[in-house]
């Protein structure tokens, strides 16, 4: 194709690194926002960006050498990824650590490990790997196999307890399904069958908290000062923010600490309370710009198993978004889903940045592939 | 429809659906983009001025902040009630680092006691940990300085000064001024009802008793409030505003606390009220009640002991005797019968009885004996004031009527509450028909009217009653209301509050008035009168009437007491009477409780006390007139200098 020759011929220093300029910037425009919010809503305190910046500088690291692994490779790796993460699921459920309530954590001596995040990719991976075995569109019963893939880890997942990133889990693998051109019938069927099992969930599948959580979210005023009390600081946040925001330092809900869990999940109220809807708007192009470019990866790559791949990571980083900013500002159940790239904390942190690695790999390695 | 398994895959197709499906997606991921925009467009737009309201409500706390309370004064400028700072002794204890040490510490240092502890760490329970929480109220002089000097030892321990109300005069004034202590529920009850709740947002205590209470919405002033900052745990970052409270008004009393102090001093060991009054205005000048108590104890929350000591006295000390014993009058009050006879034309000057020590109605079984067992002989009005005869009264009650006495003496202002301003009052009782009836369901008996001509039977008055009732007779019908509060100080001057009036007694000659004033003053004056011996060799001229009421004590619900009975028997002793005849000033009522004869005890006390306001009290209001004047003329003559 004229545009695989026309890459080939390019010999930037970053072509060569096989980083994308493109998305490399508009990812560093995040992890600045994220720094200054973060110095904001955590009380002026070097110690919390000192620490975001150590994490942002492995993720970073992690993202580069990923890049540099071709398509091809993952590809191959695809089933023992999946299966080494699947292990380490059931591991994490008979002798997994507990913390803040639910049972996530490998304790590998050294290091804690959450094997969930593992799947974040691997799903991806995997199904990218099975459906792209066969011809597009797939049929049926690949289809049928591909959600099997999908809902074995995001049960696992479910049952730690972590809601957020079964979630994630499931809509990367879902992602890669759709993408793969599965019928728009069996699209609307499945649907319809989701929104009948979701009263069977309701009754039998969720927690306690859980149920709670989507009953304050349908209304949060009922228990202004208990369950409710997060979405309402929040809204008052953001709403208190205006158009042009208090500015950067001088968001009262954050800086008198009105506003719960302000430095991790609930870091968009803070920034919108500070910034304004302009702030916000600009975020989300942002967003928006990380989004396009990475369909556009996709749209370019050049076979199945790399675009469907490419997409559904890309489309998993705007579930993120999306469930992040609608929970905070009430459109969603509080789940526990980070703001990517600007929320404090560690975990998703290499996880996204290791998706972004696959999708940079994608972009610049494609004239080492055959067809 | 499914294609078949394809052996060779068409890449250009299978690009088309994926590139077809990734056009979908941005489809969708805009759209929903636009919904979170449109959210927060809602949000911060919109809705923008609730959220903003909802923000500012979150952080901005207003604070009420107390009011001084007002001070009060004598007549002298004496303060009788101040505000003094107490100082506690306040732990937070979130900034103690290790508070059982901290109070272990503190003990050994305060020596607080067990009971201090246990109640801090009860009302600890009760509280954040970062706010400051007191744990020993008042601290001495002593406390406060053994602490300052170890103050670095103790972080998180502070001493905290607050103002607090003080009554340097103790016992001398408490029925009369009364006191203040902590809002409690009923207060707050009442609050709320009146719509004052708002303004008591940061008020402490609250009048309880006397003038306290009854001039609180004077006194009080009106909260002011800071706006402040505060952190999720209400701690306060920066203050925004401030609104500064109005102080109360400081008032001064006609109170002469010299006065009211000779009064506690002539009552001193005995049960019973001294009433004092200036006749001309109806101020009053003294009030006290015996057995009083330190009002200060009421304060600081008064000890579960202590008030069950002063509750179950027999003495009944939180009874404001002035205003609330309802007493016999007794002969006190035949002047007031005798001008009733004179304005109706029951009786003339000429009218005479002859006084044999007895007096008899026909048909009626029963003998009314004077107190002096063989009589007073030929008696007309005058002699019948000035021996105060009771044959005399048995007889005018008798041609009287009770429906005359009572109308007359309700004129007098007997059987009505006199509106002096303290809630603390009684309107006693004059008897009626149809008291008597709706009371016991009986008739009147002709048989209970003639004691009533010598104020005894079912008649009662207080001793503030009977002190008003002499001065309408002094004023000759003028009626002034009493008042203890003078008025209000502003900037150094006495802004007095005008005098009330009364519906004045109606006078139809006047000459009658005179003729009951002459023998008030014969009772003085004239060797036969009943209190000549009492105030033998005055070197100032008064008048004045001696009671003797038979018993009907004044202690409520007394226990009977054995071993007590017989003195609490004993006759009340009353003395009314006033100075200068000729041009009165000073008026009082004396009442002391089974005492006996009231020429013999009630009149010598009241005679301590009018020697003493001649001698002290009034030589030096002149000189005080006059250094007043001086004043004033000094500072208008300022005034026009500066102007």
């Amino acid at each position: 194709m004229v545009e695989a020759k026309f890459t080939t011929v390019k010999t930037t220093i970053l072509e060569r690194l096989h980083i994308d300029a493109f998305l490399l910037f508009a990812l560093t425009c995040l992890m600045g926002i994220g720094l200054v919010t973060i110095y904001s809503s955590g009380g002026q305190d070097w110690g919390l960006v000192n620490r975001q910046l150590t994490r942002l500088g492995i993720a970073l690291i992690v993202m580069f050498i990923l890049a540099q692994i071709p398509p091809m490779a993952y590809r191959r790796l695809a089933v023992y990824f999946y299966s080494f993460g699947l292990i380490m699921l059931v591991a994490v459920l008979l002798v997994g650590v507990v913390g803040k309530g639910a049972q996530r954590w490998l304790d590998l001596g050294v290091v804690r490990f959450q094997p969930s995040e593992v799947m974040k990719l691997a799903v991806p991976l995997m199904v990218a790997w099975y459906i792209s075995k066969f011809n597009l569109p797939p049929r049926a019963r690949n289809i049928a196999i591909g959600f099997i893939f999908v809902f074995i880890p995001t049960i696992l997942i479910a049952k730690q307890p972590d809601l957020g990133t079964s979630l994630l889990v499931a809509s990367s693998g879902v992602f890669a399904l759709f993408l793969s051109g599965m019928k728009w019938k069996l699209i609307g069927f499945i649907t319809a069958l989701g929104g009948a099992f979701a009263p069977v969930m309701w009754f039998f599948l969720m927690q306690g908290y859980q149920k709670q959580r989507v009953l304050t979210f349908l209304n949060p005023e009922s228990d202004p000062l208990g369950a409710g009390y997060h979405i309402i600081q929040s809204k008052i946040a953001i709403g208190s923010g205006g158009v042009s925001g208090k500015g950067w330092l001088q968001g009262t809900q954050s800086q008198l600490e009105f506003l719960p869990e302000r430095h991790t999940d609930f870091i968009f109220a803070v920034f919108s309370e500070e910034f304004g809807l302009i702030g916000v708007v600009g975020l989300l192009f942002i967003y928006m710009c990380i989004i396009i470019r990475g369909l556009m990866i996709a749209n370019y790559a050049q076979d199945a198993f790399s675009k469907i791949l490419a997409g559904s990571i890309t489309l998993t980083f705007f579930v993120y978004v999306f469930v992040n900013m609608g929970m905070v500002s009430g459109l969603l159940p509080v789940v526990g889903v980070p703001l990517p790239l600007i929320s404090y904390g560690g975990t998703s942190m290499v996880t996204l940045l290791a998706g972004f690695g696959i999708l940079m790999s994608i972009s610049t390695q494609r004239r080492l592939l055959s067809r | 429809m499914p294609p078949k398994r394809q052996i060779i895959r068409d890449h250009t197709a299978e690009s088309n659906l994926v590139a077809r499906r990734t056009f979908v997606s941005i489809i969708l991921v805009s759209i929903m983009m636009l919904v979170i925009i449109f959210n927060l467009y809602q949000l911060q737009v919109r809705q923008y001025e609730d959220y903003q309201t909802r923000s500012n409500g979150n952080r901005i706390k207003v604070l009420p902040v107390a009011p001084n309370r007002g001070l009060i004064f004598d007549r002298n400028g004496e303060i009788l009630a101040e505000n003094k700072p107490v100082f506690s002794l306040e732990i937070t204890p979130d900034e103690t680092g290790d508070l059982d040490s901290t109070i272990e510490k503190l003990s050994a240092l305060m020596s607080l006691s067990e009971n201090e502890i246990s109640e801090f760490r009860r009302d600890m329970k009760r509280q954040r940990r970062f706010k400051p929480l007191s744990i020993r109220q008042q601290l001495s002089h002593d406390d406060v300085a053994l602490f300052a000097a170890k103050q670095h030892q103790f972080p998180g321990v502070s001493i905290e000064a607050r103002l607090s109300r003080y009554y340097p005069f103790k016992d001398a004034l408490t029925h009369m001024l009364g006191y203040v202590a902590r809002i409690n529920k009923r207060d707050l009850g009442k609050l709320e009802s009146s719509e004052q709740l708002a303004n008591y947002a940061a008020t402490h205590d609250i009048g309880k008793q006397g003038v306290e209470k009854f001039h609180e919405q004077i006194l009080h002033g009106q909260v002011g409030y800071q706006q402040v900052e505060v952190n999720n745990q209400g701690r306060i970052i920066r203050i925004l505003s401030f609104e500064p409270p109005i102080p109360g008004q400081d008032i001064v009393l006609n109170i002469d606390i010299n006065l009211q102090k000779k009064a506690q001093e002539v009552m001193a060991g005995r049960r019973g009220s001294v009433v004092i009054t200036d006749p001309n205005d109806g101020g009053v000048l003294a009030l006290y009640s015996s057995p009083s108590y330190d009002p200060n104890l009421f304060v600081h929350g008064i000890s579960q002991k202590e008030y069950s000591k002063l509750l179950a006295s027999k003495n009944s000390p939180l009874l404001n005797r002035a205003t609330q014993g309802r007493y016999p009058p007794a002969s006190t009050i035949k002047p007031h019968l005798a001008l009733l006879g004179l304005e109706d034309g029951v009786i003339d000057e000429t009218t005479e009885i002859i006084d044999r020590g007895t007096y008899r109605l026909k048909n009626v079984n029963h003998v009314w004996r004077d107190w002096k067992k063989w009589g007073h002989g030929k008696v007309d009005v005058t002699k019948s004031i000035e021996v105060s005869c009771d044959i005399f009264y048995y007889d005018l009650a008798y041609k009287l009527g009770i429906d005359r006495i009572s109308d007359g003496m309700k004129a007098f202002g007997f059987g009505e509450k006199t509106g002096i301003d303290l809630l603390e009052e009684s309107g006693a009782n004059m008897p009626s028909r149809g008291w008597k009836r709706a009371r016991f369901n009986e008739p009147w008996y002709i048989g209970d009217t003639i004691p009533v001509g010598i104020g005894q039977s079912y008649w009662n008055a207080t001793p503030l009653q009977i002190a008003q009732s002499v001065n309408f007779l002094i004023n000759k019908g003028q009626k002034h209301t009493p008042r203890i509060i003078q008025g209000y100080l502003v900037e150094g001057a006495i802004d007095k509050i005008p005098i009330e009036m009364q519906e004045p007694i109606p006078v139809v000659d006047e000459r009658n008035w005179d003729l009951v004033l002459d023998a008030l003053y014969g009772t003085v004056n004239r060797d036969h009168g009943t209190a000549h011996t009492a105030f033998r060799g005055t070197d100032y001229i008064s008048a004045g009437k001696t009671g003797t009421a038979q018993l009907f004590s004044v202690a409520q619900d007394a226990e009977y007491d054995e071993e007590n009975v017989s003195a609490r028997l004993k006759d009340n002793a009353m003395y009314v009477g006033y100075a200068p005849f000729s041009n009165p000033e000073i008026s009082l009522a004396v009442v002391i409780e089974n005492a006996g004869g009231g020429s013999s005890n009630a009149a010598p006390a009241a005679r301590i006390v009018l020697d003493y306001y001649f001698s002290e009290i009034k030589p030096r209001d002149i000189a005080q007139e006059i250094k007043m004047q001086e004043s004033a003329i000094a500072s208008l003559a300022a005034e026009t200098e500066g102007g």
